[in-house]
């Protein structure tokens, strides 16, 4: 790691500087900055808590003159469609992000280890993927007439398990723990599969925490795989379902039909506008506060990986 | 001698546990990073599905003379436009953002931090949700402002013109807090000790701002640039696709390399034209990287990526 970032333990001793600078415009300016990317979030909210004949005589507004949860009942008479997509994201993400942090800890450990003899290849190796993409047409055609996966969610999870740049980070995370326990494991004449899976997994939980949660997000939020990759409307995830009630109202409405179980209902009463948002927060709310709760963790692989692992 | 050979084959067996370990990933990098290397040969070729890639007859330089006789220069210059402004745009902010969260109180920094950083956490589908709530003509909530100032509401999601300004704000929103951290994060390695030094020779804050904390911020700003210039020919999808809602209408603004062969590949099917262009991004995009690299080397050989 490179020297400014080498100091971090003066960051604890470092008084911080208040004052001098008039402070107060600069509360205005960051602070006007903060609310104003804000606001769209909570506007989102707020239409989706709308009656609907009030967003269809006045349009979104932060403050209507009255409120209603009519949107979220109307959203969860889907709730077959919901549950379902939330199973296909939570299943994508967790074994994409599981054999991710895999296969992503145990190369970097191999690259990470000064006597490995292929070093510098393998680096090369991964690095190279990096430099160089052969594109989307290629790897489109690889996954569908190659190896079938066209409405699979395989195709979903496999084509990106590997990132190099997570490779790096967990990289620079491994090269910062002590060499002396594996060195000293080593000597005792360990292997090294049990040198990784008893002594360096369970010491890098950090790093892998992270490298973790970057995968987990990169699953959550992928709709473009699906995009390419999925026709099937069992295996809509959640991101592409938003996705598709984005690109066409109608599709809601056929949706509203399809679920089992949910009377069907007049097309013209669904309150399409407020439901959209109200969906919007059901899909994509609660895993955003646990991605915002568990920043810190981003924030340190962020400032890790900008300078180089 | 036999121990040599002893020594040489213990050493083989611990690397081929090493081997066994980096197998998988390495297997993953192979398929997917690899084997679609055959893309630089694609292009050449007039792909039919029903032969596949090796049977289908070769095409010499059609796809690229097409590509380059009609829409090479219109993608290639949003992109690369685009791509400028936001890089231009996002490092003044995400420095003034982190000088100025350097001279707040930790408590006002995590708070600022945070919502800086939300953004990050969405998609870009989200962020269209956002985005419409917004923009919608009918029912936006800035239409709604213009008109109850008298103006007359715009149609946002037509109006090319507009999204000059939209998209630079749409990246700088979803991307700020990441590159304010960066920044703040360097700031915060600065030795205290310049700053108290400073302070005794009677430096205001903002002479030690221009004095200190941007000559320490240099280098980083330097490499982060010269980085994101490797990657100018590259887009983000999901901004130019998904938060424009894919309006046809604004695709002379919004048309970029990558928005262009996702939609020849699965619109028009046509694989010869997505796979030309792709070919052109990726060479391109190679070069770029090799040489901002090489800028950077000159610049700073620690931070160089190779």
């Amino acid at each position: 790691m490179a020297g400014a970032r080498g100091e971090r333990s003066r960051q604890a001793r470092q008084p911080k500087r208040r004052g001098g600078l008039a402070i107060l415009p600069l509360h205005a300016l960051l602070g006007g900055f903060c609310l104003l990317c804000l606001i769209p979030l909570l506007l989102v909210a707020a239409i989706s808590l709308t009656p609907e004949s009030l967003l269809k005589s006045g349009g979104y507004t932060l403050f209507p003159k009255a409120w209603s949860t009519a949107a979220y009942e109307y959203t969860f008479r889907n709730y077959a469609q919901i549950v379902r997509s939330y199973g296909i994201t939570i299943s994508v993400t967790a074994v994409g992000a599981v054999m991710g942090l895999f296969c992503t800890t145990s190369i970097a450990y191999v690259i990470s280890r000064p006597y490995f003899r292929y070093r510098r290849f393998l680096s090369f190796f991964i690095f190279f993927t990096m430099l160089f993409y052969g594109g989307l047409t290629p790897t489109y055609l690889l996954v569908t007439k190659t190896l079938h996966l066209k409405d699979s969610l395989l195709a979903l999870i496999l084509p990106s398990v590997m990132q190099g740049w997570y490779v790096i980070l967990m990289k620079g995370f491994l090269q910062s723990l002590p060499n002396s326990i594996v060195e000293s494991a080593k000597i005792d004449g360990a292997r090294e599969l049990s040198i990784f899976a008893r002594i360096v997994v369970p010491i890098s939980r950090p790093g892998m925490i992270t490298v973790g949660l970057f995968l987990m997000l990169q699953y959550w939020n992928d709709w473009y795989s699906s995009l390419l990759y999925i026709d099937d409307q069992n295996l809509v995830s959640l991101q592409f379902l938003l996705y598709k009630l984005m690109a066409s109202i109608e599709f809601f409405k056929v949706m509203a039909q399809m679920a089992p179980g949910s009377i069907r209902i007049d097309p013209l009463s669904i309150p399409t506008l407020g439901a959209r948002m109200a969906m919007c927060i059901v899909a994509a709310g609660p895993m955003v506060l646990i991605f915002v709760f568990m920043q810190k963790y981003f924030v340190r692989g962020i400032t890790i990986g900008s300078i180089k692992g | 001698m036999i121990n040599a050979i002893k020594t040489e084959l213990k050493h083989f067996r611990k690397n081929g546990e090493l081997w066994l370990l980096a197998l998988p990933g390495a297997l993953f990098f192979i398929v997917f990073n690899y084997i679609p290397l055959y893309g630089l040969i694609l292009p050449f070729k007039n792909y039919n599905g029903a032969k596949g890639f090796w049977d289908s007859p070769w095409a010499g330089l059609n796809n690229f003379k097409y590509l380059f006789s009609g829409d090479a220069w219109r993608i290639t210059r949003n992109t690369v436009a685009f791509n400028s402004v936001f890089i231009a745009l996002g490092l003044v902010a995400a420095v003034a953002f982190a000088l100025i969260l350097f001279e707040m109180s930790a408590r006002f920094v995590k708070l600022y931090q945070t919502i800086l950083f939300i953004p990050y956490f969405l998609s870009w589908v989200v962020a269209s949700y956002i985005g419409s709530s917004l923009l919608d003509m009918n029912f936006g909530m800035l239409n709604r402002i213009i008109e109850a100032l008298g103006g007359e509401g715009k149609a946002w999601y037509v109006e090319p013109a507009y999204w000059y300004v939209i998209l630079p704000l749409a990246s700088l929103w979803k991307g700020v807090g990441y590159s304010t951290i960066i920044y703040y994060t360097s700031l915060m390695g600065v030795d205290p000790e310049l700053y108290e030094a400073a302070e005794l020779d009677g430096a205001s804050r903002w002479q030690q701002i221009r004095a200190i904390s941007l000559p320490m911020l240099k280098p980083l700003m330097i490499m982060l640039t010269l980085m994101s210039v490797g990657g100018i020919i590259k887009s983000d999808f999901g901004l130019f696709f998904s938060f424009t809602l894919d309006s046809k209408p604004l695709y002379p603004v919004t048309d970029v390399i990558d928005t262009y062969v996702y939609r020849a590949l699965r619109k028009l099917g046509d694989v010869g034209m997505s796979s030309a262009a792709g070919l052109y991004q990726s060479l391109v995009g190679f070069v770029l990287v090799l040489a901002s690299n090489w800028l950077v080397k000159r610049v700073d050989p620690d931070n160089a990526l190779f």
